[in-house]
């Protein structure tokens, strides 16, 4: 069955500070939807209220996953239910190494289906860490090292890519997953991205400054966001626009103050 | 990835810890002894247990003098509150069987089936050199592997040692820690029972550990046990002690003393796993002395008790000594760990390590407690101290006590402190990928410890982990 991830007039809040006010957007399975906009604009905050994070309050609004109130879920329910989001900036973990982690993240889905459920067998997890890591250019040494510590930016990402790998979600919400990376590293993590969103048939919510991400990962729709809304949706033609032109013609047509 | 291997055993163990600590560990027995002695102490008593466990003249001398310098030495002010423990109240001493056995068939079978349940026989066959058991004031099971007795290695009872090798009891008791130490080091000579003697010979080394555990099962029991260990020179033992008792209201008291000598070259681990029940008064005193280029190693994991009270320590008294110190303790509602542990350099190019992790939850508490001393003349020293803490929530606390003192300028010294609660976005990172908030937190805090923990053999890491995982059950509201 195809699960939607249903934005409606989404209003939050860190704090007593308004971040996000009125988001309307619909991100279906096999999709892929880029979500653009200047500093401060809202789109981390959105991702982060999407994901559950405790810091961010929802004020008004309604968010619909497979027929779900989504709000009304913890953390790890949400993503339980498929939804992912690939950070920022991961945080590390100490001695708890990748591969345990991991292990965790697939044990912790099969047991809330069945609470006598035993976990992965060794050699199927093993078979399946192999392969994903092999697909995403992942040395094997790192399946022993603590999740994210010591880590560079680039091979935080990827482990970003690799969890999405092993937990398959059905819509994937990407933090400026290109911010930090070096040209090779971004194609490499992108692609790996592109290559998973085909083969698990993924919706994908982008978000991010540049155009360059969107070489390799191409949108189907592109939204732009300033000061907590959405003010232009488009095809893959506004990425460009915006990369030529810069936000200001869109601060105009919108009346959005730049803020300071 | 021989990584994933060690993984699957540790996560089938932690799978099937669904037992509090009541069920497993907190049990008692009906209690059909040989000899309770009425509450409190006297010189009566004093000398009845000397003349009950036929002791010689001499050990009579130093229970006395020893019972003497309690009366007189006031109770330390300088930590936890002790005034709450009332010593009228104790059992100073419970014979709850007349032999001590070298067979589990011959212990009496009520207390047999109190072993059997926390796991020791078992334990005994799968990865261990040899067992001592402990109930209440006494020894009641003592064995070890007959190649190793073939080799000359002593594991008794120290009772029986007493009885069997006087000379070498007499040669090192009281050295090591006089009972003028502290009170309670007075309080163990005065009302010693129980505890082991262990002699290796030069060059022997035992393999697998060697183990004892220690039970306090009547109420107001006071437990004073009293350990020798002799490692000869280029030998090598591994010792673990680990300990329970029943969930009572009134208070217990276990006040161990562990005496030490490793000689040169030799080296000696000595591993505790403390899980005392939440009403046991914890006070014991560990010191070892390290000969020229001996290892003495403590790994002190306190995870039970009300108040406990203990900073093994390390006298590198030979040139190119090593003393190491592996503190973990864990702090839960209405208990206090006052642990740490103490190095003193005596001598050139001795080196020395203290790591000291502690958790701390809903209200429990955690003091870092360390001496790091190094003496004139003892050149050439390097030491390092490592001591983080993670705090769980807002009502639980913990402190550093480092105290410093040194007298020779070519040292090398490191130190450092740090103390973190178990953060938002650690949190929020784990339960982002479908990982329960409880389990996520569980995660943070095993992998806090796990550079302890994997210092410890597969079987105890094993337990570590479990022990961990009971104290965080309902640790979320």
């Amino acid at each position: 069955m195809s699960i939607a991830l249903e934005i409606k007039n989404l209003h939050a809040s860190i704090g007593e500070q308004p971040i996000l006010k009125g988001i309307d957007l619909l991100v279906k399975q096999g999709e892929i939807h880029a979500l653009m906009g200047p500093n401060g604009s809202g789109k981390s905050t959105l991702a982060y209220t999407l994901a559950g994070h405790p810091a961010y309050e929802p004020t008004a609004g309604q968010v619909i996953f497979g027929g779900e109130d989504l709000l009304e879920m913890e953390a790890d329910e949400r993503s339980r239910a498929g939804l992912f989001l690939a950070f920022q900036y991961p945080a590390a973990v100490p001695g708890v190494t990748l591969a345990k982690f991991l292990r965790q993240t697939i044990n912790s889905r099969r047991q809330a289906e069945n609470p006598e459920d035993k976990g992965i067998s060794i050699p199927a997890f093993r078979r399946l860490l192999t392969e994903k890591m092999d697909m995403l250019g992942i040395d094997h040494k790192f399946a022993g090292r603590y999740l994210n510590e010591g880590f560079s930016g680039g091979e935080k990402k990827r482990v970003e890519i690799l969890q999405m790998a092993t937990v398959e979600p059905k819509i994937a919400i990407m933090d400026e997953t290109d911010s930090g990376l070096d040209i090779d590293a971004l194609r490499i993590v992108s692609e790996g991205a592109m290559r998973l969103y085909r083969e698990m048939n993924m919706g994908a919510l982008v978000i991010t400054h540049y155009q360059r991400i969107l070489d390799y990962i191409k949108p189907d729709y592109v939204h732009i966001m300033m000061d907590g809304r959405i003010v232009e949706s488009g095809g893959p033609d506004l990425a460009l626009k915006l990369e030529e032109h810069g936000y200001d013609w869109l601060r105009e047509k919108h009346g959005v103050v730049e803020e300071a | 990835m021989a990584e994933l291997t060690r993984e699957l055993t540790e996560e089938e163990i932690v799978a099937d810890v669904n037992q509090d600590y009541a069920e497993k560990y907190g049990f008692s027995d009906e209690e059909d002894y040989i000899f309770k002695s009425e509450k409190g102490l006297s010189e009566e008593l004093v000398r009845a247990i000397s003349k009950m466990k036929n002791e010689p003249e001499w050990m009579l001398e130093f229970r006395l003098k020893a019972y003497e310098h309690y009366l007189k030495r006031p109770l330390p002010e300088w930590g936890p509150d002790l005034h709450q423990i009332d010593f009228d109240d104790i059992y100073y001493y419970i014979k709850p069987t007349n032999d001590q056995s070298g067979s589990w068939d011959d212990v009496p079978d009520n207390i047999k089936n109190t072993f059997d349940k926390l796991g020791i026989p078992e334990a005994e066959q799968k990865f261990l050199s040899g067992v001592g058991a402990q109930y209440e004031s006494e020894m009641i099971y003592h064995n070890i592997k007959k190649e190793l007795e073939e080799q000359g290695v002593l594991f008794l009872g120290m009772d029986d040692a007493l009885q069997k090798h006087p000379e070498i009891v007499k040669e090192y008791f009281n050295t090591i820690i006089p009972y003028t130490d502290n009170k309670f080091s007075a309080l163990n000579t005065a009302v010693w029972s129980g505890g082991s003697f262990i002699y290796v010979p030069p060059g022997v080394h035992i393999e697998m550990p060697l183990q004892a555990y220690f039970r306090i099962n009547a109420k107001n029991m006071g437990q004073f046990e009293r350990t020798l260990i002799i490692v000869d020179e280029g030998a090598y033992v591994h010792y673990v002690e680990g300990c329970t008792a029943p969930i009572y209201t009134s208070d217990s008291f276990h006040s161990g003393v562990i005496e030490i000598y490793v000689k040169k070259g030799a080296r000696c681990r000595y591993s505790t796993i403390q899980n005392w029940s939440t009403n046991v008064y914890n006070l014991v005193t560990q010191r070892a002395i390290a000969e020229e280029n001996a290892t003495m190693e403590w790994v002190d994991a306190n995870l039970g008790s009300k108040i406990t009270m203990k900073y093994p320590s390390v006298f590198m008294k030979g040139e190119g000594a090593h003393g190491e110190i592996l503190s973990i303790a864990f702090a839960s509602e209405g208990q206090h760990q006052d642990a740490g542990g103490k190095v003193v350099h005596l001598a050139p190019n001795t080196t020395s390590r203290i790591v000291s992790k502690s958790i701390c939850q809903k209200g429990g508490r955690s003091s870092y407690r360390g001496l790091l001393k190094v003496k004139k003349g003892a050149y050439n020293v390097k030491s390092n101290v490592v001591c983080d803490a993670l705090l769980l929530d807002a009502a639980s606390r913990s402190d550093t006590y480092p105290y410093i003192e040194i007298d020779e300028e070519d040292v090398t010294i490191g130190h450092e402190a740090s103390v973190s609660k178990v953060g938002e976005e650690q949190l929020f990172y784990l339960m982002s990928r479908g990982i329960p908030e409880e389990m996520a937190i569980s995660m943070i805090v095993n992998g806090f410890l796990e550079p302890l923990v994997k210092e410890l053999p597969m079987e105890y890491a094993i337990e570590m982990n479990r022990l961990i995982q009971l104290q965080m059950e309902g640790s979320i509201g």
